[in-house]
């Protein structure tokens, strides 16, 4: 049960994922509908890279769910569950995995909340079948910000249901969720994985895959140019057959604690080239299978706790875009030269297609290409950052708030035509915008456009 | 199979500790101040234990001692043999707040020393009258040497931990094995907000070494167990050094 040592560094202040910190404290309560009452946001575990899970400026501590981690119901023929909203992802694959049941989508670390899961309406692997977490949702307990708490649904009180998932927590703390698990034929995934030369090559069989399999990503090189631009590996996967799965469920393995904090600076466009490469290279053969772990297939970085002190006190951002299907494939082009033409790098690049769009209100993914880059921090990272959203815009795609840090209103207003129908809803529940973050002061703020 | 009541499993160490017992494959009986608070938390012990474990609770409010003698009836009756019973269940306020409240200065001394006494000894008749078993009580590290951000918690902790050393004393050749656990620093809801000292625990790590200690038949557990060194050489500090010194 490594579920603590999950938990943030606590140095002075709070920080996200990507360890920019600002004042602030985490106050911890297992009674979230009683402590609820006092706080302006609540925060998971604090996986979202940027500042969404970050008290706003002035407010001095955010309520921390993850002693509210209790299993509520379940219900072993129909697999709808109900949970508090501070369980950690990584407990329900302990108990629930050798029983036949999953999670029905999964983000790429099992080091979040289900609160945090529902805020940011995350995706997986399977997104392209069967969409966002929130498409399984079936209720909420929410403390809304005028104060009352209300148990919402597709059914009832819709709209709050609906600008919560995704909702980044602003319309109200998530107490409680209800959702229906998944049915897994056996606790091991068979997988397999094709090395692939060029980016052009890398979407096609990506789209290609998606059409047979129900798990599809690709890991990019970012730092190869001209002809081997976008050359990648592309990894497939589904639930192993009973007849093909090894004997039992999955041992537990035993995560390494990155020791150290690195110098800022000692991931750059080298190290980081020198490292793709050898990914790149050392995946021989060419295509490769086998029955694995689903710890290891679903998350390879969570073997070594706290693999953020790789980028230094300076910390990492992340960039993560969707590309309308509509817009072709330009976008993501011309977002791996920008890094190219900024001297910077991605260490890891995630490309995955998405399939149709969730109805939370600010759910991030939309049919089309979805890139991730986990940029270092120096000074020219918001430049960076706002290089890439010009081709967003011109794209007609949209960013994912739980990944930014460094987006300005103006170009978060220009790409999120949603949020207008979102900040009605919130005012609806919460008049006086009494739940906010630093995120939401950042980019929901009113702006001549 | 070991039969295990709880008093104080709806939250921190306790609920921690339930949780563990209930994964091993323990039968429980949970004893708490609210009957709601008391049913999550079952289900909860129920599904980590796979699913189809027996998880009993009975109300029982360290503040009303009416309720000591029947909740401990209920969990003899839903467990038949008891093989431990163990009370997490306590008060936390700072000195601060103490000093400026009577009124919560007499309820945790009265919660946390008289009527968790009063609810062991009831605790120790029915276990010594059953021909044994186990008695583990949670008191504190504070408890261990009067101290200035302790003072009047620690006192409530310090006259549990002597209760608790002269049961083990008294009747341990009779079958009661008494064990007093001394937390240090736990990351609990209890501590939360607090500023943070060297050796921190988790609650994980505290209820996996008290485990270990009720399976050795242990009088006293330190958790984790470092605190052990750290009050080691707290207590033998001179008083002139203790009047300096902020912890
Ligand atoms: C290595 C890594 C891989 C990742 N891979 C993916 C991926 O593949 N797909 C994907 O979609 N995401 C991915 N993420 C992002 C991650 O899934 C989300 O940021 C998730 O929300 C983090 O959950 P958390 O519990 O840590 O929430 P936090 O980071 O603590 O909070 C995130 C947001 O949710 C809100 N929130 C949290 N709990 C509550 C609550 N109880 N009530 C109200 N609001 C709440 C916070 O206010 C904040 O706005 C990844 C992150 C990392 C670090
Ligand atoms: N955390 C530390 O650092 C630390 C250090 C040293 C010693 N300790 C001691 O260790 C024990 C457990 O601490 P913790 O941090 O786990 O505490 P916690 O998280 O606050 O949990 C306390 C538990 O006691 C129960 N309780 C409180 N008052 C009660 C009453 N009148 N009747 C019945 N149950 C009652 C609570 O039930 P409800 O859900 O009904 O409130 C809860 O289950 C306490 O005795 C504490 O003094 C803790």
């Amino acid at each position: 049960m490594a579920i603590s040592g999950a938990r943030q560094d606590q140095k002075s202040g709070l920080s996200g994922w990507g360890r920019t910190y600002l004042p602030g404290r985490e106050i911890r309560s297992e009674n979230l509908e009683q402590a609820s009452q006092d706080y302006h946001l609540s925060r998971g575990l604090g996986r979202s890279y940027g500042d969404s899970s970050l008290p706003a400026e002035g407010d001095q501590a955010a309520l921390g769910t993850t002693l509210a981690d209790r299993i509520l119901a379940f219900d072993d023929q129909t697999g709808v569950i109900r949970v508090e909203a501070g369980l950690c992802l990584a407990e329900l694959n302990r108990l629930y995995l050798s029983r036949h049941w999953f999670t029905p989508v999964t983000p790429g670390t099992k080091f979040v909340t289900v609160g945090g899961m529902v805020a940011s309406d995350v995706h997986g692997k399977n997104h392209h079948v069967s969409g966002t977490f929130g498409r399984h949702v079936r209720a909420l307990k929410i403390r809304t910000g005028k104060g009352d708490v209300v148990e919402c649904s597709r059914e009832e009180s819709a709209d709050l249901f609906l600008a919560s998932i995704g909702g980044m927590g602003l319309p109200g703390h998530l107490l409680e969720v209800e959702f229906q698990m998944e049915k897994i034929p056996s606790p091991w995934i068979y997988t397999e994985s094709y090395r692939i030369s060029c980016l052009d090559e890398l979407l096609d069989k990506l789209k290609e895959k998606g059409k047979e399999w129900p798990m599809t990503v690709a890991w990019v090189d970012t730092v190869a140019r001209g002809k081997s631009m976008g050359r990648g590996i592309l990894f497939v996967g589904r639930w192993a057959t009973p007849e093909e799965a090894n004997a039992g469920a999955p041992p537990p393995r035993k995560a390494m604690t990155m020791p150290i904090t690195l110098p800022s600076g000692a991931l750059n466009r080298l190290t980081i080239g020198l490292f793709n490469r050898a990914v790149y290279y050392t995946h021989i053969p060419k295509k490769k299978s086998g029955i694995v772990d689903p710890d290891k297939y679903f998350y390879p970085l969570d073997s070594i706790l706290h693999w953020n002190r790789l980028y230094g006190s300076a910390g990492v951002t992340q960039h993560q875009s969707v590309i309308p299907s509509e817009s072709g494939s330009q976008g993501i082009r011309d977002m791996i030269e920008t890094l190219a033409k900024a001297g910077t790098a991605s260490f890891l690049t995630v490309i995955k297609d998405c399939g149709s769009e969730g109805d939370g209100i600010l759910s991030f993914p939309c049919p089309g290409m979805s890139l991730a880059l986990d940029i270092p921090i120096n000074q020219r990272t918001p430049r960076v950052i706002q290089s890439l959203n010009a081709t967003v815009k011109a794209s007609a795609g949209r960013i994912y708030l739980t990944k930014d840090g460094l987006s300005t209103a103006e170009d978060f207003q220009q790409m999120e035509t949603r949020l207008p129908a979102f900040l009605k809803i919130k005012e609806r529940w919460d008049p006086e915008g009494t739940i906010r973050s630093e995120q939401s002061e950042r980019l929901f703020k009113k702006i001549e456009l | 199979m070991k039969r295990i009541v709880l008093l104080g499993a709806t939250r921190g160490m306790g609920r921690e500790l339930g949780r563990q017992f209930a994964g091993e494959g323990a039968e429980l009986f949970l004893l708490g101040r609210s009957l709601e608070e008391l049913a999550k938390t079952a289900t909860d012990f129920k599904e980590r234990a796979g699913g189809d474990a027996k998880v009993g609770s009975a109300y029982c409010d360290l503040e009303d001692p009416a309720s000591f003698a029947p909740a401990l009836q209920a969990a003899q009756d839903g467990l038949g043999t008891i093989d431990a019973i163990i009370v997490t269940a306590g008060l936390f306020a700072t000195q601060e707040k103490l000093e400026a409240d009577l009124d919560l200065t007499q309820r945790l001394l009265t919660v946390n020393f008289a009527l968790t006494v009063t609810f062991c000894e009831q605790a120790r008749s029915l276990l010594l009258a059953q021909g044994g078993g186990a008695l583990c009580v949670f008191s504190s590290v504070a408890g261990d040497r009067g101290r200035k951000p302790v003072v009047l918690y620690g006192a409530s902790k310090a006259g549990l931990s002597a209760y608790l050393e002269g049961l083990d004393h008294k009747y341990r050749d009779q079958g009661l094995i008494t064990l007093c656990v001394k937390p240090g620093f736990v990351r609990t809801g209890m501590t939360t907000g607090l500023k943070e000292p060297p050796f921190a625990g988790d609650p994980e790590a505290v209820a996996a070494d008290v485990r270990r200690a009720l399976e050795k038949k242990k009088a006293v557990v330190y958790a984790p167990g470092m605190w052990r060194w750290v009050m080691f050489i707290i207590r033998r500090l001179p008083r002139f050094v203790m009047r300096k010194v902020g912890f």
